[in-house]
């Protein structure tokens, strides 16, 4: 990726308004999250989300936009055969020195604040009704502080996966306009992490291995999110294109079209398959198709015609569709919110299809699928393992799982004192020997 | 078996870099780019078959 021209006063005021739109991102994942968990876990819930973005647009501020950077600025690097590796930024911590008012920067650290607390929302889905409180803020600082702004800095602050192009002739290097892979993969992966170092909800399996249905209690939440969802995605999506990829004002049409086309064919699809399947399509599983057709979009939305865009939806719906049963029944993976199928899974195939549909640039360029790919092998080779240390160090330090006395309690009465609906009976059966 | 997996996962990744880095042909560094990718399905795999321990089932 080449880097990118200054956005022009236009481009800028726009981006600030576009900006502003993506907490209705958050404010959605935080309703499918709650949604999706139990009802005695509802209000703890809502508070890690709280806790969550708060720790994360604090310690992002503090030393991540340092370590993320910008396209120009200060950075360090590497020389492997000959050719530079810029690996970290090198800005000074605090957003000191870094011009606030009338400057790009600017705009990719405010971008940054909310994309991260995005990032940081998503393994809240895969550890509801059993992630201590604590728990999820200390991974929430090592994401922010860490992970998330490390990967960052190698695809949207002038690293060297968007330098693969002009380094080693590969496309225009690696391309995610939105955060398919610096948001949504990221946080899936961590989702993914997080589920295997906490295990599966008590009576989720049974000791043959079959697992147990343990649906949403608020179907209602988890729709209605989905709506948000896509305000604060649009948001997102177009922001990035702006201040990552150059892309004019004019831009934003088609980005809103194929963001919204995407969503839609994923979720139709999800709900078909469902329906086909099942006999009635099911809600949580067509909003695990629309957030999925979200995160695929975000990475080509800005590089794709309509018509690609629609294809990209219709395979993330399948994708998703079968990959939250496969996580489940083959894996042994308990994640309540679908977080791993509809963020890493989705993420990683919009990541791809940049590659296979998208002609970026005049013409298209070779190689661009190479990047891709490029892409793709260092979120599972090097940010799984790296979130997974990461989080089993904290784990060590600091047991991430509730007791078994806090899970028959449910989280709300356990580490907050108050459940979400007092009027609500909890049930004691399901803790019955099977 | 799941720090071998991890290893693997490292191992891929490194591969992948290496093809990058050092091939300059097309035919073989997209040929060792897929090969570092096999490397890390064969230790995600293995991470994935390290971890069916139901740990909730089990407190």
């Amino acid at each position: 990726m080449t880097p990118s021209p200054a956005p022009t006063d236009l481009a800028a005021a726009l981006c600030v308004v576009l900006i502003f739109l993506v907490p209705c991102a958050a404010a959605g994942l935080a309703l499918i999250n709650t949604g999706l968990g139990r009802s005695r876990s509802a209000s703890h819930l809502m508070m890690s989300s709280l806790c969550v973005l708060a720790i994360a647009a604090v310690v992002y501020c503090v030393c991540g936009f340092a370590w993320q950077g910008y396209i120009g600025g200060p950075s360090h690097s590497i020389s492997l055969a000959g050719k530079s590796w810029d690996w970290i930024g090198a800005a000074p911590f605090f957003l000191r020195h870094l011009t606030l008012a009338d400057s790009p920067a600017s705009l990719a650290a405010l971008l940054g604040m909310f994309s991260v607390g995005l990032a940081a929302l998503i393994p809240l889905g895969s550890g509801a009704d059993r992630w201590r409180l604590g728990a999820c803020c200390g991974s929430t600082v090592l994401l922010a502080g860490w992970t998330y702004p490390l990967f960052a800095h190698w695809v949207w602050g002038g690293g060297w996966l968007a330098q693969l192009g002009a380094n080693y002739g590969l496309g225009q290097g690696f391309v995610d306009s939105g955060g398919a892979s610096t948001i949504q993969a990221v946080g899936g992966l961590t989702a993914l992490s997080v589920a295997w170092i906490l295990g599966a909800r008590h009576g989720k399996y049974a000791h043959d291995g079959m697992p147990s249905a343990i649906p949403g209690h608020n179907g209602v939440f988890v729709l209605f999110g989905c709506l948000l969802a896509l305000v604060g995605w649009l948001g997102l999506n177009s922001a990035g294109a702006i201040l990552f990829n150059g892309a004019q004002p004019g831009v934003v049409a088609l980005v809103a079209i194929n963001t919204t086309l995407t969503a839609a064919m994923s979720g139709l699809m999800a709900a078909a398959i469902t329906h086909t399947r099942f006999g009635k399509p099911d809600a949580s599983l067509t909003a695990n198709g629309w957030i999925g057709g979200l995160a695929a979009s975000s990475a080509g939305c800005a590089f794709v015609n309509p018509a690609a865009a629609a294809a990209i939806g219709l395979l993330a719906g399948i994708l998703v569709t079968l990959s939250v049963e496969w996580f489940e029944l083959r894996m042994s993976v308990d994640d309540p919110g679908g977080s791993i199928s509809a963020h890493a899974m989705g993420g990683l195939w919009g990541v791809l299809s940049v590659g296979i549909f998208a002609g970026v640039g005049a013409g298209g360029h070779s190689g661009q699928w190479l990047a891709q790919l490029v892409g793709i092998a260092t979120l599972i080779g090097f940010v799984l393992p790296l979130t997974y240390g990461l989080n089993w160090l904290l784990d060590r330090v600091y047991p991430q799982r509730v007791s078994a006395e806090g899970e028959r309690q449910g989280m709300d009465l356990y580490e907050l004192g108050a459940g979400a609906y007092p009027e609500f009976i909890t049930h004691s059966e399901e803790f019955t020997e099977r | 078996m799941k720090i071998l997996g991890f290893l693997l996962l490292l191992a891929g990744w490194a591969i992948v870099i290496a093809a990058v880095a050092l091939l300059v042909v097309e035919a073989p560094r997209t040929a060792f780019v897929l090969a570092g990718i096999g490397v890390e399905i064969v230790g995600l795999v293995l991470v994935i078959r390290a971890h069916p321990a139901r740990r909730g089932e089990h407190e």
